[in-house]
């Protein structure tokens, strides 16, 4: 990026007028060598980091979900071929073979999308407009707010992990709290939240908006807070009541952090992961895709390529709102 | 816009706004009803671990979890910190998190200096490329990146394994390549946000770019790097995913994913669970108390662009 030849540095010198890009910026060709060896180390560094172990491993993953490959010997270019024992189609070109079987034969595939997508839904549904209800109710200023923001809060402080496991007590068939209230603890007529696979997504879902609506809160408390105190009274002057003060005037006007919260929301319901996998590793009934991806990496049987099938399907939907959110918070910067 | 929303956090509501009290006071009660009954939902779950935490295992055994406190004890604590050698994941969890964070930072203010302060012609594509690179689903990468750790070798003074793959500084790197774009993205605002005068003023007095970075602008940035460094601490102590599947052996593993072994560990014994959940608790739970403000401010600072 930044060479120090100094053909470069005659150059610069020549280079008197201000970089026409941007007056704020100072252009690289101005800079002196070790100026410019800086620049070169300080963006170098960090960018060959991510490079190589972020966007390296995404396009990897991308390409190698084309292929068949057991992670054992190497992989190369020739198509696989139909009716040969698996041993010998190794590391061969597999076409959309890998998301063909993932859609018609791998059983787990579409009950993990649909998990995934009861996940984002009651994330969309619940967790947000609770975590902007608290934001909404403690920005107001009322007695104790700051206490309840505390409490409220708490919970996104903890790691998923161990949210799985403090729950577990909540849930536990014969000692449960829920249990014991419902009066649910004999072993004949014990809910078992956790284990029972048409109830176990939900149990955990709970788990999962408790701490997701204290994170959105956060952000919409950092939102409101930011938004033009006068806006609120001219509304009120004109006669709006409060509930249409915030959905005309307020809502739109915070249009960046319901973005952001869009994204944090879409990508978080995509990363959901520790908390099925302390529950019960990802199975019966708590199937999700990122699941699905590590079972099929640091398994038993390494479907190389099947995974990364997998993995790109969540690349594809979380490449919607990570777009939204780069338009929108890119676009004013290309224009200024 | 960023630093006001810096200092602002924590400030709750300023009644400034003659508007906002113009409540009506049923209103007021049903909000505080409301707020109420949340908090005490949002707090049982925690208090309901505590509480196991601290009885003897032949009374809840007896009694059930929802009963009278027959005997309060504090041994589950000290018998899960013993039996299972927590001190020992804690200090793996060290080993990973302070230098990962203090790494993140260094790298991601030099970044963001150059990308706000140079013009080098793509920089708004490189800071794309970087708050990209965290956004992505990590199962998204996981499958090469779990390759990739495989085949790198590394001496063995820094890796027993001789790979990345099952080392400390495997999970060091990918957490420090992973946080980067974030905390890029927050540095970046935030120095835009340093007016251009006082760097022309560095200029006059002949300072080079590296005078400019560490002595004008990294003192300036001490607040978001503050509130970085917090949110970063607790996010890659928190970290479960890269420890579980970059790592095979369970004791390198840091104290979050030595949970999900423990679990395994004391199974007959819910008791100890909840005792050795509370004690990998701690170290959020002095961050929640004693930094709240940084790390609200961290996630703000995330949320609000200028």
């Amino acid at each position: 990026m930044s060479s120090t030849s100094h053909a470069d540095t005659a150059a610069a010198a020549q280079d008197g007028a201000p970089a026409p890009a941007s007056r704020r910026r100072r252009g690289v060709r101005r800079l002196s060598v070790r100026d410019r060896v800086v620049v070169g180390v300080l963006l170098g560094i960090p960018l060959l980091l991510d490079l190589a172990f972020v966007w390296f491993p995404a396009i990897g993953t991308a390409l190698l979900s084309f292929t068949k490959w057991n992670g054992v010997g190497s992989l190369h270019t020739q198509t696989c071929k139909p009716n040969v024992p698996s041993i010998l189609n190794n590391g061969c070109w597999y076409g959309v073979q890998n998301y063909h079987q993932a859609a018609t034969i791998y059983p787990e595939f579409w009950p993990a999308v649909r998990h995934n997508l009861i996940w984002l839904a009651v994330f969309v549904l619940i967790a947000t407009p609770l975590g902007m209800l608290f934001a909404v109710l403690i920005d107001r200023g009322i007695r104790g707010s700051r206490m309840y923001q505390s409490i409220l809060f708490l919970p996104v402080m903890l790691s998923l992990a161990l949210v799985g496991i403090i729950w577990e007590f909540m849930y536990s068939q014969n000692y449960g709290l829920i249990n014991t209230v419902l009066g649910r603890t004999s072993d004949s007529n014990a809910i078992d939240w956790l284990g029972n696979p048409h109830l176990n997504l939900w149990s955990v879902l709970v788990e999962a908006t408790w701490r997701q609506s204290g994170y959105v809160m956060v952000l919409y408390l950092a939102g409101l807070k930011a938004v033009d105190p006068t806006l609120r009274e001219a509304a009120l002057m004109d006669g709006a009541n409060a509930w249409q003060t915030f959905w005309r005037v307020i809502f739109p006007v915070m249009k960046p952090i319901n973005i952001v919260v869009m994204v944090v929301t879409v990508i978080e319901s995509l990363r959901a992961f520790d908390l099925v996998y302390i529950t019960n590793k990802g199975i019966n009934g708590l199937e999700l895709l990122s699941v699905l991806v590590t079972s099929n990496i640091v398994g038993e049987t390494q479907r190389v390529g099947f995974g990364s099938a997998l993995g790109v399907v969540l690349l594809v939907i979380s490449l919607v709102p990570i777009s939204v959110f780069l338009y929108q918070t890119f676009r004013r910067e290309e224009a200024s | 816009m960023t630093t006001e929303a810096l200092t602002r956090p924590g400030k709750a509501a300023a009644p400034s706004a003659p508007g906002r009290r113009r409540t009506r006071p049923w209103g007021q009660v049903a909000s505080q009803a409301f707020l109420i009954v949340a908090s005490v939902l949002w707090l049982l779950p925690i208090a309901f671990a505590l509480y196991v935490a601290v009885r003897p295992y032949s009374d809840t055994r007896k009694y059930g979890y929802v009963s009278m406190p027959h005997h309060l004890t504090l041994k589950n604590f000290s018998d899960a910190w013993t039996q299972s050698d927590m001190l020992h994941f804690f200090w793996n969890s060290v080993m990973i998190t302070v230098p990962a964070v203090v790494i993140v930072l260094a790298l991601a203010s030099g970044v963001a200096f150059v990308l706000s302060r140079v013009d080098v012609k793509f920089n708004v594509a490189l800071l794309i490329l970087f708050t990209a690179g965290n956004l992505l689903p990590q199962q998204v990468i996981i499958t090469p990146l779990y390759r990739l750790y495989l085949k790198i070798t590394l001496p063995h003074f820094v890796s027993d394994s001789g790979l990345m793959y099952n080392s400390i500084f495997g999970l060091i790197a990918i957490n420090v390549a992973f946080q980067l774009g974030f905390c890029v993205f927050v540095l970046s605002n935030y120095m835009k946000s340093v007016p251009e005068e006082m760097y022309e003023a560095a200029l006059v007095d002949g300072a080079s770019l590296w005078t400019r970075f560490w002595r004008l602008t990294i003192p300036l940035c001490r607040p978001a790097l503050a509130a970085l460094a917090t949110l970063l601490t607790t996010w890659i102590y928190n970290d479960f995913f890269w420890a579980i599947t970059l790592m095979s052996s369970g004791d390198k593993r840091p104290v979050t994913s030595a949970l999900a072994n423990l679990q395994g560990q004391f199974v007959s014994n819910q008791n100890l669970i909840a005792a050795a959940a509370m004690i990998a608790a701690v170290p959020t739970l002095v961050v929640y108390i004693l930094l709240q403000k940084q790390f609200i401010a961290g996630l703000s600072l995330g949320a609000s662009k200028g």
